[in-house]
């Protein structure tokens, strides 16, 4: 069957901001099936409110709306678009969600609008945990359900049959959020209650326990034939009870049988023809007892994941990009293989490798937080490794996970492994509990094991019987260890040897250390041994037929494939496992770099290790090498490429902390020099920069030592802002008031990057922040935008919401800070992208730091203005200058552009306060005529949805604000609200005429703001921090309205930016307008401007 | 422990003249036999104890080979056939509730020839390019010139007539589960364990028959259907069944065919048959089932195939339709008789191992004999 002609338009939702459990797997499906709809002819209309996205570049779709992914927004869209079909399956569980609002409200039906890739039946029968039972009765498959509850006592009744552990999930939550598991009663009671308040039709779901049962998962494919294939089969390395987004996982499965793999790859097919998902993919979770072999049926989700993310890139089979032509009615033997291009898309790709996932965690961001991983998922990225064997494919994605370790190797301390005792006992105790370090406690008790001369057996029983894992992996893993022990024990290392860990997957730093020796002594021998890596190629045949598409991953074999050409080369360093301060943007950056780079004859080459990611697409470079971003894995590409050049700068702190090692190794490293990324970072020579340039720096200092540090912070003054020197995302970073908040917390930094020394700067309060990107040549300098921050310095920049333009900065100001921006690009020799940062206070325009290198913002401003920076960098890198390119200096924008930070405070208990540490995990665009309207739309797009209708509103503020809130207050309460205070506040408002009742702060007396806010009178929150003796109260009061989703306002210019939106709201017309059109309008603009 | 040196260093040696080393897994060899891959990641015990392998050294492209040991079940034949068996990596331990033993000691008991730590992925791109080969595994000892020698003499795989070396010597009956309905004669020319089994499970009272059975008896036992097996060898070479299928479709009788078993029921008709370069060993396989217009994930292994013409006829033989065809590279997968109730498939449907779409094939034998039933 040919592709659908009755369809001519077709709306495709993303994911919106990044958020935990919902990542940039999603652009890479979103941006998939975005270029496999316009191949096809299609009108392609994208709504996504994430700016990050490679999938909202203008040139992508027909017609891009970055907007509230709402449904009524998106109603707006199709008002406006009148699509024929509607793709719900790309955008994560909150496309499914809008679709299935669309379907229910009717909207879909007004406009005649089509679901395709799954229909609204088949994806309630798989979301709607009852419907999914009932479907799975009727094909004969069971699950581990013990119930439904929708109130406590039904729930009592449950546990009653399915007793302890036992498991809770909320019905229709993403990621599990909300869900927990509970070994007694207090436990049980606790989970029921918050699982019914998290899900959206209270209701939960007890499971009977199969914890410590295994867990598969198989990526499944259907057409409208009814054609089905199993793209990948996954294993996950830890047992049931961890989310499978926190688990290791390997791929294929390593422990079934055929004919136990078959009869889950049958349930699997009989699964997808029953809910009947028509045309496109889904993934279905098993769990296996290991004693029984019992088979479980645990979730399917019939949309794209990120296992089918990972799957694509596992296998080679690009899921998202296949659903969407089934989606529009191909068949999978009409789809090519895009590996082999000879052989047809309805196939199962045969492995002759290992992949195994590693998850990253940010808990040094949320130290409230327990690590314990459970049915919740908590990490915020992964990396993946592809290796000939398990072990060696597990060395390397600890490699990729870019935690300081140079391989599967024990921390320094005991407590870098989350111990606080190596103890036989304590050390089996830890392992029970799953958590981030568990890999490595189990190596120290592997290393134990190793040690004995007999009694292994017993105990490998235990560490198994504490841990659950199978014992395949423990011998693996124990292997790994005995073969360090006999590399250590050798009188002398010879080449066959040395070949032979290489082979088993250790890396030069591992076998130094092993040897105390130095890695380049390592790699010196190596080499002059030559050993080397082979290039394998992932052609998804096990090498049946020959691979067109080059896509690399590393091993120690006999021949490699990787098959150097004589073009001119360049390499992009990606910016590996996504964390907190370094996401998405990075990858945009990337992806923009290759396809400028591309566009102008270079053959591009990307090296990174993250499955979620467009960048390792391996159709968006013309190679691919799927390798972690260490020193060595890139030397060795680098050796055998003989690029041209590498860049270093889109990719985050990642390759920029490569960068001296590279070019001291002789690596040519393209754009700005490393000499002038030193002098941006390192504290003494930046402060000689800042002389140069004639820049304002607040006072400040460095300190190795505690004395020091209390030294200098007298010396430039209280507050000061401490930190590490060389981290991204305000690692560690602190507003310090008094000196003994200085000595706990430097106790504490000193930890956390030993290299490198702790700078103190004077904190300048109530400042505005602004930030601005720009490019340079070294000879010009162009600037791609100024945003100014909503909230005050002192708020992490990523975690701050920004406006482009600025709206609240002086001429004289601006013309400083664009001034400066100009001269310390030219000053550093900045060849590409520059980012620095302003604080203004009193009309004084002080420098924040400088970074030579793509910021966050870059994709946020190039969506803005429409000037694609991060290619326009990579051209300029490769020698291109701005005189020949025609790049506007500062762009207009068409209307106010806000960027806001998406948290991930309603899955982590911790306070909501903001700081100089960034803890938000994604970002949202609001794009609008009106400041009011943009901000409104920022805030629909991180769904803090704003009251428009009034109601009663909270206000708690410290004395500090009052004055500031009061002006705010007014307004709100000319709007109708009912302003609640508490006792200062309330004090406060009383004496300047402003109506407001006295609400009771927790502990003064009942009902108190909890209570008003969990009996839903609330509609929004103000709340500034009130000092140490009322933290806890604020903090509930903040954590209820989190858990109730009430929007809430840590700070007075957030609140005065949210009265603002509200007035739009109500004031002003509700419209949506792509941004090609807005683009095109600030070209307009930028024509007046130029011409007239 | 197989990381350090101490293991016994072995090699793979081709007939044109490449070497892969690796370590003894197995007995030590020398062995002989053609190198073939094969890309299935599981069920490397149904792949040693298939028949069809006699004659053969299997690489098994998937790197991880033991992993889940080996158990009483999932054997498709009283013992391994392969002449050698050639992986990258055996595991430490193996992990499965069911497993009964490792895969290195069932080699050994069995006494099968195999290397590991070979780089499978080289070996197998080899063979891609140049097609499969003649090869040894030997012990490191052992003289290359001279095992080289010995390779050029080994048996070319053309005119190699395989199967009658793995047929039953007696003929032996696996019943009807449950209610017997019909009475199969199956040929064994190296049979499956699975293909009986699944008859059997659809009422069929199986009657396994040696390769070499005399065509009156097999006419006189007045079977309801005839099942002709899969095997090894070339298909030129096996003249045996010709007769029974040609005289026992023409009174009507329902005939089935597997692999070895399509072949043969093709030359039968008149179709010809030649030598692929590296034939088909896996469990991926895409086949379109040109009636139903559908897709089936098939289980393959086979080194020959029948030859179809530029229209899909069949050459030589016109009475036999094309109904499955391979879609990777277009060789034929089925044929259906256009007016006899014949009909085979060049590909595993019993799967064992790999996928279960095509069993619906064994329904359809049943429904050709429900049709006669009065």
């Amino acid at each position: 069957m040919p592709r659908r002609t009755d369809l001519e338009s077709i709306l495709i939702l993303g994911s919106g901001p990044i958020i935990i459990g919902q990542a940039c797997e999603f652009d890479y499906s979103g941006t998939q099936a975005v270029t496999a709809l316009k191949e096809e002819g299609y009108r392609v209309v994208l709504v996504n409110s994430n700016p990050a996205t490679i999938m909202t570049d203008p040139d992508l779709a027909d017609r891009t709306y970055i907007e509230p992914l709402t449904p009524d927004w998106v109603e707006r869209v199709i008002e406006r678009e009148k699509p024929d079909a509607l793709l719900p399956t790309m955008g994560g569980q909150t496309a499914l969600n809008i679709a299935m609002d669309l379907d229910e409200s009717g909207v879909l039906e007004k406009y005649g609008v089509e679901l395709i890739g799954a229909n609204a039946r088949s994806i309630r029968m798989a979301e709607d945990r009852e419907e999914f039972a009932a479907a799975m009765a009727r094909i004969g498959l069971e699950l581990p359900h013990g119930g439904f509850a929708r109130t406590m006592d039904e729930a009592l009744i449950i546990i009653e049959e399915t007793g302890y552990p036992s498991i809770i999930r909320p019905s229709f939550t993403l990621g599990g959020t909300g869900g927990g598991i509970a070994y007694n009663a207090d436990e049980f009671t606790a989970a029921v209650t918050r699982g019914l308040d998290t899900s959206p039709i209270t209701e939960v779901l007890i499971d009977r326990s199969v914890i410590g049962w295994k867990e598969y998962e198989l990526e499944v494919v259907r057409d409208a034939s009814d054609n089905v294939i199993i793209v990948c089969s996954i294993e996950n390395f830890d047992p049931m009870g961890v989310h499978t987004g926190d688990s290791i996982t390997v791929a294929p499965v390593q422990t079934l049988t055929d004919v136990e793999y078959q009869r889950m790859r049958d349930a699997a097919i009989a699964i997808i023809r029953e809910i009947g998902v028509e045309a496109g993919g889904c993934n279905i979770q098993f769990s296996v007892n290991p004693q029984t072999g019992e088979m479980l049926v645990v979730e399917m989700n019939p949309r794209v994941s990120r296992s089918s993310a990972l799957a694509s890139k596992a296998t080679g089979f690009p899921i998202a990009r296949v659903g969407a032509k089934l989606a529009v009615g191909y068949l999978l033997h009409e789809l090519p293989n895009d590996i082999t291009k000879t052989t047809p898309a309805s196939f199962e790709p045969a492995l002759d490798y290992v992949v195994v996932k590693f998850p990253r965690f940010a808990f040094e961001k949320f130290p409230e937080v327990d690590p314990t991983l459970g049915v919740q998922m908590k990490a915020v990225g992964e990396t993946m490794a592809i290796g000939r064997t398990f072990a060696s494919a597990w060395q390397k994605g600890i490699r990729g996970l870019e935690i300081g370790r140079s391989g599967w190797v024990v921390g320094d301390r005991l407590e870098d492994d989350g111990l606080e005792s190596d103890d036989p006992e304590d050390l089996l105790a830890a392992l029970r509990r799953p958590t981030a370090e568990r890999p490595f406690q189990l190596k120290r008790a592997l290393e134990r094991v190793a040690q004995e001369s007999d009694g292994r057996t017993d105990s490998m029983e235990e560490i198994q019987e504490a841990t659950g894992i199978d014992p395949w992996f423990l011998y693996q893993l124990l292997e790994i260890v005995d073969q360090e022990v006999w590399y250590r024990g050798l009188d002398e290392v010879g080449p066959t040897e040395l070949r032979l860990m290489k082979r088993n997957g250790f890396s030069d730093v591992q076998l130094a250390d092993l040897r105390s020796e130095k890695e380049d002594e390592v790699r010196i021998r190596r080499w002059e041994w030559d050993i080397r890596p082979t290039y394998n190629v992932v052609d998804t045949c096990a090498g049946e037929f020959p691979a067109e598409t080059p896509y690399y991953y590393s091993s120690y074999e006999d021949q490699d494939e990787s098959n150097p050409s004589d073009r001119k080369k360049i390499i992009v360093l990606g910016s590996g496992p996504n964390r907190i301060g370094q996401g998405i943007e990075f990858d945009y950056c990337c992806v923009q770099a290759v396809m400028a780079l591309r566009d102008a004859g270079y053959e591009t080459i990307m090296i990174n290790s993250n499955p979620e990611t467009v960048s390792t697409d391996f159709d968006v470079s013309d190679k691919l090498y799927f390798e972690p971003l260490t020193f060595e894995d890139v030397l060795e590409i680098v050796e055998r490429e003989q690029p041209f050049g590498v860049i270093v700068q889109l990719g985050g702190q990642t390759p920029l902390n490569l960068a001296a090692r590279l070019e001291a190794a002789g690596v040519p490293i393209l754009g700005t020099s490393v000499d002038a990324i030193d002098r941006a970072e390192h504290r003494g020579r930046f402060e000689e920069v800042c002389r140069i340039v004639g820049a304002t720096v607040p006072k400040n200092g460095m300190a190795t030592s505690e004395e020091q540090a209390l030294a200098v912070a007298e010396e430039v003054g209280y507050p000061v802002l401490v930190r590490p020197s060389y981290v991204l995302g305000g690692r560690g970073m602190e507003i310090v008031y008094d000196a003994a908040s200085l000595k706990n917390y430097f106790e504490r930094a000193a930890r956390a990057s030993p290299d490198h020394p702790v700078l103190i700067d004077r904190f300048i309060e109530d400042a505005f922040e602004a930030d601005v990107d720009a490019l340079s040549d070294g000879t010009d300098v162009v600037i791609g935008g100024i945003m100014q921050h909503i909230e005050n310095a002192g708020v992490h920049s990523g975690d701050s919401a920004c406006v482009l333009p600025p709206y609240a900065l002086g001429a004289a100001e601006l013309e400083e800070i664009r001034d400066k921006t100009r001269r310390f690009a030219l000053e550093l020799g900045v060849v590409g992208l520059l980012n620095v940062q302003y604080a203004i206070r009193d009309g004084v325009v002080y420098v924040l730091e400088v970074n030579p290198r793509a910021s966050r913002t870059v994709p946020f401003v190039s969506k803005a203005t429409g000037v694609p920076l991060a290619r326009l960098a990579a051209r300029l890198m490769a020698g291109e200058k701005l005189a020949d390119m025609d790049v506007p200096d500062e762009p207009p924008v068409a209307g106010v552009a806000v960027k806001e930070a998406v948290f991930p405070f309603n899955r982590f208990e911790v306070d909501i306060l903001l700081g100089p540490e960034m803890r938000s995990t994604g970002e949202v665009m609001g794009f609008d005529d009106s400041f009011g309207m943009a901000i409104a739309k920022a805030q629909a797009a991180s769904y803090n949805l704003l009251p428009v209708k009034g109601g009663v509103l909270i206000v708690t503020v410290n004395d500090r604000d009052k004055s500031t809130v009061t002006p705010i207050l007014r307004r709100l309460h000319d709007m109708g609200f009912e302003i609640r205070a508490t006792k200062g506040t309330y004090e406060h408002l009383k004496r300047l005429g402003i109506p407001a009742v006295r609400v009771f702060k927790v502990g003064e007396g009942r009902p108190n703001i909890v209570d008003q806010i969990v009996s839903g009178e609330v509609a929004m929150l103000i709340n500034t921090p009130m000092g140490k003796k009322s933290q806890y109260d604020d903090y509930a009061m903040r954590r209820a309205a989190i858990t109730h989703n009430i929007p809430y306002f840590t700070t007075m210019s957030a609140t005065s930016a949210a009265c603002d939106a509200l007035i739009a709201l109500r004031s002003r017309k509700y419209q949506v307008r792509t941004l090609q059109e807005r683009i095109a309008d600030a070209r307009a603009m930028a024509a007046v401007e130029a011409g007239d | 422990m197989a990381h350090t040196d101490k293991r016994d260093p072995a090699y793979l040696l081709l007939e044109d003249g490449r070497r892969f080393d690796g370590y003894r897994f197995g007995v030590p060899g020398p062995s002989l036999g053609e190198v073939v891959f094969n890309t299935s990641m599981t069920g490397y015990q149904e792949i040693l104890t298939d028949p069809s392998y006699a004659g053969q050294h299997v690489v098994m492209t998937y790197p991880l080979i033991g992993n889940y040991g080996v158990n009483d079940e999932d054997r498709e034949s009283d013992r391994p056939h392969v002449t050698g068996f050639v992986i990258r990596e055996a595991p430490p331990l193996h992990s499965s509730w069911r497993a009964t033993g490792s895969l290195e000691d069932y080699l050994i008991g069995c006494g099968v020839v195999g290397i590991a730590g070979v780089d499978t992925r080289a070996l197998t791109l080899h063979i891609r390019s140049e097609g499969a080969k003649r090869g040894a595994i030997a012990p490191a000892a052992e003289d290359e010139a001279d095992l080289l020698q010995r390779v050029l003499l080994h048996p070319l795989m053309e005119g190699l007539d395989l199967a009658c070396g793995v047929s039953t010597k007696e003929p032996y009956e696996v019943p009807a589960v449950g209610e017997e309905r019909f009475h199969v004669l199956a040929y064994d020319f190296g049979v499956k364990a699975n293909s009986p089994r699944l008859l059997a499970e659809r009422g069929c009272r199986v009657t396994v028959i040696p390769a070499e059975t005399p065509v009156e008896e097999i006419f006189s036992s007045e079977p309801d259907g005839l099942f002709v097996s899969n095997g090894p060898g070339d298909p030129s070479a096996v003249e045996k069944a010709q007769e029974a299928i040609l005289g026992l479709s023409e009174r009507g009788v329902p005939v089935f065919g597997i692999c070895l078993g399509h072949q043969l029921i093709a030359r039968a008709f008149g179709a010809q048959t030649y030598k692929l370069a590296f034939g088909h060993h896996g469990a991926n396989h895409p086949v379109r089932n040109l009636d139903r217009n559908t897709v089936e994930i098939t289980s393959q292994n086979h080194g020959f195939a029948v030859v179809v013409g530029e229209e899909q006829e069949i050459p030589g033989a016109p009475d036999l339709r094309l109904t499955h065809l391979n879609l990777y590279d277009g060789t034929v997968e089925g044929l259906v008789h256009r007016e006899r109730p014949v009909f085979c498939v060049q590909y595993h449907p019993e799967a064992a191992p790999g996928p279960h779409d095509s069993v619906y094939l064994f329904d359809q034998f049943i429904e050709l004999m429900d049709a006669r039933l009065p």
